[in-house]
């Protein structure tokens, strides 16, 4: 295999095995904000039992999002040297800010987040929550930016360098507010951090589900479920919106990828129909086993069901993207999308006539909604990045002057060998595997363990009031890990 | 906003482009100083960990005592990769996809410490808690030795050919000279971070972190002098800046002192001012380093025209200027937060329920 299949695949790797934590990590982080708001404002300990709860949890993702974003930031300059210098002068100011501004937030306050239950005030504790939760949110901000840049590039200008004796070009920056705002970062960052939430909504709906139905920590289950269940759906809805923004720009900014998403192929001047599902053949230019729905796609791409979209045919073939993949990643999304908003306007309709826990299936739905969540956050992803190819920075128009963009299969590193790059991949294969196994574990422990009871807590605060904290660890090895107030629960 | 006229006139008329590309230098010292500081007793507390806590507790105490700081000090690392990557991208690219093989690995260290620490306390299985033990001490280990290397290496110039394409191996970076640069920062990471430890500790264990320091001050004193003989005599060019701005001598002198300082602080009973030595020798060693280096980014042994240098790396005046006014607007935000946060955790390290 080549260094380029092998680069690729080694940044889809590591990038989607990343993108397991941060959504949750941002999702919880709003969760745990509001519960740790609730018990402000209440001082009903049952809130605050849920929010050192989810600070549990929390850590430990959070840790999993820490560990493998250390390695993004470096894979540019490791596997896309050449892309690296193209782009430098413009994303790298996206990536420095996101250190400067989102993860020294992040990573500090999260100190105080973990470990400063018994040792700041509560408002010093929800302070630092809520900055620990934008920190997670800025870091988004910019890469997504940075991501939105190379797919719809706006504020820069291409230069040639004279490199011994060689010209070698480069974007760099003319307008540093057109670059950040360019013409998709706020509809694709809204959309990814509304996936986000969603994934949180539905993690802390899951988990109190399953205590509801088991009969266990119930005090603490049902308060966190009237957050979680009314923004489940919220942003359910939320996500279809913003998507459907997405998708409508997709037309003038990026065609090529609509296309494939839709698996358009042939512009006709009829109106364009929408697949709702199939297995679209490129060779053949035709989509296989497939329903759909006529003039839908030109009414949802210009509400107007008469004008018809462009199709792959319009762009020459050497630009393409694959598109199966897309089709099958985007249908796959908005199908997740759309059970979602259906099992969550259920789940709510019940809660408020207050027999939702009677309803087994609905529960169990319920449970398994994080899995949809995450696989339509990563399938979104998947659409995005695959339906931008073969570009790895788009080609633009810049005031009137067409710019060069670059090809993914150019933006490789020169020096680095298809060894080299193979034998990185099987060794995060290996960590990232052992890796993934240890957080199932450890997640799985904490959810099983589950909050300590208003009660249990109340005699802990006593305890650490009084200054008699040495029963509480000697006794109990670590409490972090099994909860606090109760014995050898492993 | 970055555009407004005020801000056009004191970008051109103050600060030229060259003088931007100097201040982003420096920056970016700043950015890798604070790094080897912080995270400098993290790794060292992490080397010395199996040798000092002698039972569960103690190796928990000496996880928690960097347990809330850790992962804020790696920010460092990341942010400087990030200015880098913007400042001179030139840089970036050719440094990490150079130093391919050895930075993955790096890499690997840094994920195996953050997920020992997180992950450690978690189970009592006493099978689980050695292996976690045994990841913190390799990773912090491994990961300071090629912190060295890669030192070493960009001090003593690589080889790297005609448009920044790197035409060594991994084999050509680990010979002697980067090894035994990666054997001072090994030894100096443990010095620091025994003092660090010092600090936080109490009774027996303090105690036991005692004993280790004035061993450890002897072993980082040989390597030291070793290192500074042996870049004489293997990177002739080191000292050219030196003798160019004979001033700068002050720097090597000072650090002289400020070594000999550390036992001196431990003997007196004033650990936070050792500690403070100790950070001073890092600081001074990291400023000799970019003096040495100045104004190359990545030296070439082939031929003095492949060299990467600041000029021929970096990335436009309009990028430099707009990451100024980022890093003016950041800079004060980060180290308010950071100062809150160690005030916090400020004091011996204690286990209480939220610990690792
Ligand atoms: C939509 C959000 C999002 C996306 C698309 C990415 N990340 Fe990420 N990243 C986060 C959201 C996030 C986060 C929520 O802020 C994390 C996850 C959990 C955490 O600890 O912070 C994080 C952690 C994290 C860290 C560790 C920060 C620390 O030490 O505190 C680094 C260096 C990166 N990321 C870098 C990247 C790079 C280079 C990406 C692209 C290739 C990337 N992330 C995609
Ligand atoms: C976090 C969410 C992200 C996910 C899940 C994701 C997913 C993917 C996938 C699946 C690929 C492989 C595409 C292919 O091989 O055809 C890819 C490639 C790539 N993506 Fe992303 N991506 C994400 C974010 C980003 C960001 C934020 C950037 C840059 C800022 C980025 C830049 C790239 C690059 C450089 C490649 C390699 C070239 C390529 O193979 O297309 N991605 N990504
Ligand atoms: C239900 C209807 C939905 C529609 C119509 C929709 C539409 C889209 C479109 C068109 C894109 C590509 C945007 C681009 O590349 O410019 C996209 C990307 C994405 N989607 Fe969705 N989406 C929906 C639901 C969801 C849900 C429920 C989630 C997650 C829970 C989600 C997560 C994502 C993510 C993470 C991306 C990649 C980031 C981006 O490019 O914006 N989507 N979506």
């Amino acid at each position: 295999m080549d260094v380029e299949i092998l680069s690729r695949l080694q940044f889809a790797g590591t990038i989607m095995f990343h993108y397991l934590f941060p959504p949750l990590s941002i999702g919880l982080g709003l969760q745990l904000f509001l519960c740790e708001l609730m018990y402000f404002r209440t001082r009903d300990l049952a809130w605050e039992a849920a929010a050192r709860f989810w600070t549990r949890v929390f850590a430990v993702n959070f840790a999993m999002g820490v560990a493998t974003g250390i390695v993004m930031e470096f894979e540019f300059g490791t596997n896309w040297a050449v892309y690296s210098r193209f782009v430098g002068d413009v994303f790298g100011s996206a990536l420095a800010a996101e250190g400067i501004f989102a993860f020294f937030l992040e990573s500090g306050f999260l100190a105080v987040l973990v470990f400063g239950w018994d040792r700041v005030g509560p408002k010093m504790h929800l302070f630092s929550t809520l900055m620990v939760f934008l920190g997670s949110m800025f870091s988004a901000v910019w890469i997504v930016v940075a991501n939105s840049w190379q797919q719809t590039p706006a504020g820069y200008h291409v230069v040639f360098h004279d490199v011994q004796g060689e010209l070698m070009p480069r974007a760099e920056i003319t307008d540093f507010w057109a670059m950040v705002f360019n013409p998709s970062s706020v509809d694709r960052l809204t959309h990814t951090l509304i996936g986000a939430l969603v994934l949180g909504a539905f993690f802390v709906a899951s988990v109190c589900s399953f205590y509801l139905l088991k009969g266990k920590h119930e005090e603490v289950a049902r308060r966190c479920m009237k957050i979680a269940l009314p923004s489940a759906l919220l942003f359910s809805l939320a996500a279809a919106m913003s998507g459907h923004d997405s998708a409508q720009k997709l037309v003038e900014t990026q065609p090529a990828k609509l296309a494939a998403m839709e698996a358009h192929f042939e512009t006709t001047d009829q109106p364009t129909g929408l697949w709702l599902f199939g297995w679209p053949d490129t060779a053949s230019e035709t989509v296989k086993f497939g329903v759909q729905v006529p003039a839908m796609l030109s009414f949802m791409v210009y509400n107007d069901p008469a004008r018809p979209v462009p199709g792959m045919d319009q762009i020459p073939i050497d630009e393409r993207p694959p598109v199966w993949l897309p089709f099958q990643t985007f249908h796959l999304m908005v199908g997740l999308g759309t059970l979602m908003i259906l099992v969550s306007a259920t789940a709510c309709w019940f809660w408020f006539r207050g027999n939702l826990i009677e309803k087994r299936k609905l529960m169990w739905a319920i449970i398994v909604m994080p899995l949809a969540a995450m696989t339509a956050n990563q399938a979104g992803w998947i659409t995005a990045e695959v339906g931008r190819q073969p570009w790895i920075v788009y080609p633009s128009t810049q005031d009137g002057v067409e710019m060069m963009g670059l090809k993914t299969a150019d933006g490789l590193s020169e020096s680095v060998t298809a060894e080299q790059v193979l034998s990185s991949i099987i060794l995060f294969a290996v960590i990232y595997s052992l890796l993934f196994a240890v957080w199932i574990f450890v997640l799985n422990n904490k959810i099983q363990h589950g909050p300590e009871s208003p009660q249990e807590l109340a005699e802990y605060k006593a305890k650490i009031g009084k200054g008699d904290m040495a029963d509480l660890i000697e006794h109990r090895g670590t409490s972090r890990g099994h909860g606090m107030m109760d014995e050898g629960v492993l | 906003m970055f555009s407004l006229g005020y801000f056009e006139w004191f970008n051109h008329q103050l600060l030229s482009y060259d003088t931007l590309t100097h201040i982003w230098f420096l920056l970016l010292g700043v950015l890798i100083t604070g790094y080897a500081i912080l995270d400098g007793f993290d790794l060292g507390v992490g080397m010395l960990h199996p040798f000092i806590a002698k039972d569960d507790r103690e190796r928990r105490l000496v996880m928690n005592s960097i347990g809330p700081l850790w992962d804020g000090n790696e920010v460092w690392l990341v942010t400087f990769g990030g200015a880098l990557f913007a400042a001179f991208p030139n840089a970036y690219a050719t440094v990490f996809s150079s130093f391919y093989t050895a930075f993955f690995l790096l890499l690997t260290c840094l994920i195996g410490r953050a997920v020992s620490l997180e992950f450690r306390s978690k189970v009592h299985e006493p099978v689980w808690r050695r292996f976690w033990d045994f990841g913190f001490f390799l990773s912090s280990f491994t990961a300071a030795l090629l912190l060295g290397i890669a030192g070493g290496n960009i001090m003593a110039g690589m080889e790297l050919g005609a448009k920044f394409h790197y035409e060594g191996s991994l084999l050509s970076q680990v010979y002697w000279y980067p090894l035994l640069v990666g054997a001072m920062t090994t030894s100096l990471f443990a010095l620091h971070g025994a003092i660090y430890l010092y600090l936080k500790t109490e009774d027996e264990l303090q105690a036991r972190v005692k004993r280790v320091i004035l061993p450890l001050f002897f072993v980082f004193c040989g390597v030291y002098t070793v290192v500074s003989i042996a870049t004489w005599w293997h990177v002739p060019h080191a000292t050219d800046n030196l003798f160019s701005a004979p001033m700068l001598w002050i720097v090597p002198v000072l650090n002289f002192f400020a070594v000999l300082n550390i036992p001196r602080a431990m003997h007196l009973g004033r650990p936070g001012y050792a500690f403070f030595t100790s950070t001073m020798v890092i600081a001074a060693l990291a400023c000799l380093f970019s003096v040495a280096i100045f104004p190359n980014l990545m030296l070439s042994n082939l031929a003095d025209e492949y060299t990467i240098t600041i000029y021929n790396g970096r990335s436009s005046h309009q990028t430099l200027w707009t990451m100024l006014v980022i890093a003016i607007i950041g800079i004060p935000c980060v180290l308010s937060y950071t100062v809150v946060i160690y005030w916090i955790f400020r004091g011996k390290v204690q286990l209480d329920p939220n610990s690792y």
